[in-house]
């Protein structure tokens, strides 16, 4: 569904961010990892068309991002911002969930339902006329999300989602992805919560210095212990109990984890 | 020495129907790492603003109790003075930066200036925290053209440089990788050690288990708890606070397994694999 060929990137002339790197999505939910400045919000906001790259190309589907608009690809492709305050601009959540879909130029009702049906989702239903900077962090965050979930695009690029979300904030964002997910969308998502992304992403990446050095099933990802640790992020919680234990494969959840002790035990 | 004393505190902002600390009281001891827990809108944020005296002198609105903090009675004391005593990270980074200064190296500066430190021993104070925080590439760096994890750590760095004897951060690792976000608890830890009293709201339950000594739970501004770790993180009825339990007490719990000799479950990886560890055939 993306097809990025030998992309660059710079904000300034000597320090480059990205060069020359090659990568491709498909519908794989997927989790983008890697130290904080490795370049993974430059990478969801040259995808948006919002940063223009320096040389390469990036599909999206049949457009190309250089070349199409800004409104066309909003139909295919929404990015919630890592700061909330970069995304909202009305002065009621409704109006701000309603804009995207009116810009894309959905109809008044069909707007409104995707609108009111998204706020749900995230729980933000009964407040449709606060105004969005009486909001708290966590609610804003969520508030963005079912801004680009009512736009309905193929593409949905979650920029750390998680920020400050209680446990309920987090389930909601699991929900989300569950349901995006069946409605066949492709779900990225940068993030640092390493627990979380062992229980929700089929496919992660991890980004270092601007390249590409893990990328594959989420499992066979946290694997690989000592490549983690040279890009700075680590792996699961449950998946460091069943090294330490000496288990020999690598956990993603709980469940997993508890079901393998017991039989150990037998 | 009791650096935090918090009697029968209730708080409500203004316009706002409900408490939203509602009859507070506790103690803090000097060198202490508290962690505080709870669902969103539970009150953190609020309380972490009444120890440095934001609440009532900023958000104004109706306060009673008392809160005294390193000997000041916030109440009768101006937020600049309190302010030599107790530094604040904000829960929000994007909202820390004061937005007047050009260099990362002038933000962390400001704070120093305004209360008067040596020109010299300035600098090697803000050498010090651009190394602990890793950021020192970035010095002369617009504050606004850093990534969300590096904003943070510049504003851990300014409070830090303050050298303030009590430190409140308000989920200070949010947008932190998790290298970084274990550097920072553990820097802050050894701050503690060196008898800086700490407060710290977080979400991530494995490194408040792991570094502090008590743990409060809040919900709808009541106290629900204050107490170790293993404690807090044992109850059964966490969910129903919008909080779980750390993955190593969760594994431990689901396979029934106490820390031996009391009615606890294993917070932190080293316990759990105590444990659990010699029993895999
Ligand atoms: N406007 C800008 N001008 C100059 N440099 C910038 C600008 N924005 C970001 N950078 C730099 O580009 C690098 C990549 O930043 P980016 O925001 O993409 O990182 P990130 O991977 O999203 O990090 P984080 O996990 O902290 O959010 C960082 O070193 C950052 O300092
Ligand atoms: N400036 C304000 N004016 C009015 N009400 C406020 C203000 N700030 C917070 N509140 C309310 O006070 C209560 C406690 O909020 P607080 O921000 O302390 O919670 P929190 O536990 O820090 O939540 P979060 O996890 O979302 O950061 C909430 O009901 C909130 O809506
Ligand atoms: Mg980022
Ligand atoms: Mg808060």
């Amino acid at each position: 569904m993306i097809k990025i060929s030998n992309l660059s990137y710079a904000y300034t002339k000597n320090t480059p961010i990205f060069s020359e790197i090659n990568l491709e999505f498909d519908r794989r939910s997927t989790a983008i990892i890697g130290q904080n400045g490795a370049g993974k919000t430059t990478l969801a906001k040259l995808l948006k068309g919002l940063l223009k790259p320096f040389d390469g190309e990036i599909m999206i589907g049949q457009y190309n991002v250089k070349t199409v608009s800004a409104a066309e690809l909003s139909k295919v492709i929404g990015l919630v911002f890592q700061n909330p305050n970069d995304q909202i601009f009305k002065s009621k959540v409704l109006d701000e969930v309603m804009f995207g879909p009116l810009a894309i130029k959905m109809s008044e009702s069909a707007a409104k339902k995707n609108a009111l049906e998204a706020l749900e989702l995230v729980g933000l239903h009964e407040q449709l006329e606060t105004n969005p900077h009486d909001l708290s962090l966590s609610e804003k965050k969520l508030l963005c999300v079912a801004a680009v979930v009512a736009m309905d695009p193929e593409i949905i690029v979650f920029d750390e989602p998680t920020i400050g979300q209680d446990y309920a904030g987090k389930e909601k964002i699991r929900n989300i992805i569950q349901v995006l997910k069946k409605r066949n969308k492709l779900v990225m998502t940068i993030i640092h919560d390493m627990d979380f992304v062992a229980e929700n992403f089929e496919r992660t990446i991890v980004i270092n210095e601007g390249i590409v050095i893990l990328d594959g099933d989420t499992r066979k990802v946290f694997a690989e212990r000592e490549i983690l640790k040279h890009a700075h992020v680590e792996d699961p919680s449950i998946t460091q109990l069943g090294k330490v234990l000496g288990f020999q494969e690598t956990f993603l959840t709980v469940e997993e984890f508890v079901q393998r002790w017991k039989q150990s035990q037998r | 020495m009791k650096k935090i004393i918090v009697e029968n505190l209730k708080y409500k902002y203004p316009l706002t129907e409900s408490l939203a600390l509602d009859n507070l009281s506790f103690e803090v001891e000097q060198g202490e790492f508290i962690g505080i827990i709870g669902a969103n809108a539970s009150g953190k944020s609020t309380l972490c603003q009444s120890i440095v005296g934001l609440v009532p002198h900023f958000y104004k609105g109706a306060y009673g109790g008392t809160v005294i903090v390193d000997g000041l009675k916030v109440m009768d004391h101006a937020v600049s003075d309190i302010a030599l005593k107790v530094g604040i990270v904000f829960q929000n980074p994007f909202n820390q930066v004061t937005g007047s200064k050009l260099t990362v190296l002038e933000e962390i500066a400001f704070g120093l200036e305004n209360i008067g430190v040596p020109q010299t021993e300035m600098l090697e104070r803000i050498e010090t925290v651009l190394e602990l925080l890793n950021i020192a590439p970035y010095r002369e760096r617009h504050p606004f053209d850093l990534s969300g994890g590096q904003m943070q750590r510049m504003a851990i760095a300014s409070i830090i440089a303050m050298k303030p004897n009590i430190i409140v951060l308000d989920e200070p690792t949010s947008q932190l990788d998790p290298e970084g976000a274990e550097e920072v608890f553990q820097a802050i830890h050894r701050l503690s050690e060196q008898g800086i009293t700490v407060i710290m709201v977080e979400h991530k339950m494995e490194k408040i288990a792991h570094y502090c000594n008590r743990v409060m739970l809040l919900q709808k501004g009541k106290m629900i708890d204050f107490d170790t770790p293993e404690k807090i993180f044992s109850r059964d009825d966490l969910e129903t606070y919008g909080v779980t339990a750390p993955v190593y007490t969760r594994v431990c719990k689901a396979l029934d397994l106490k820390i031996p000799g009391t009615d606890y479950y294993p917070v932190t990886l080293e316990q759990a694999s105590r444990v659990l560890g010699g029993k895999i055939k």
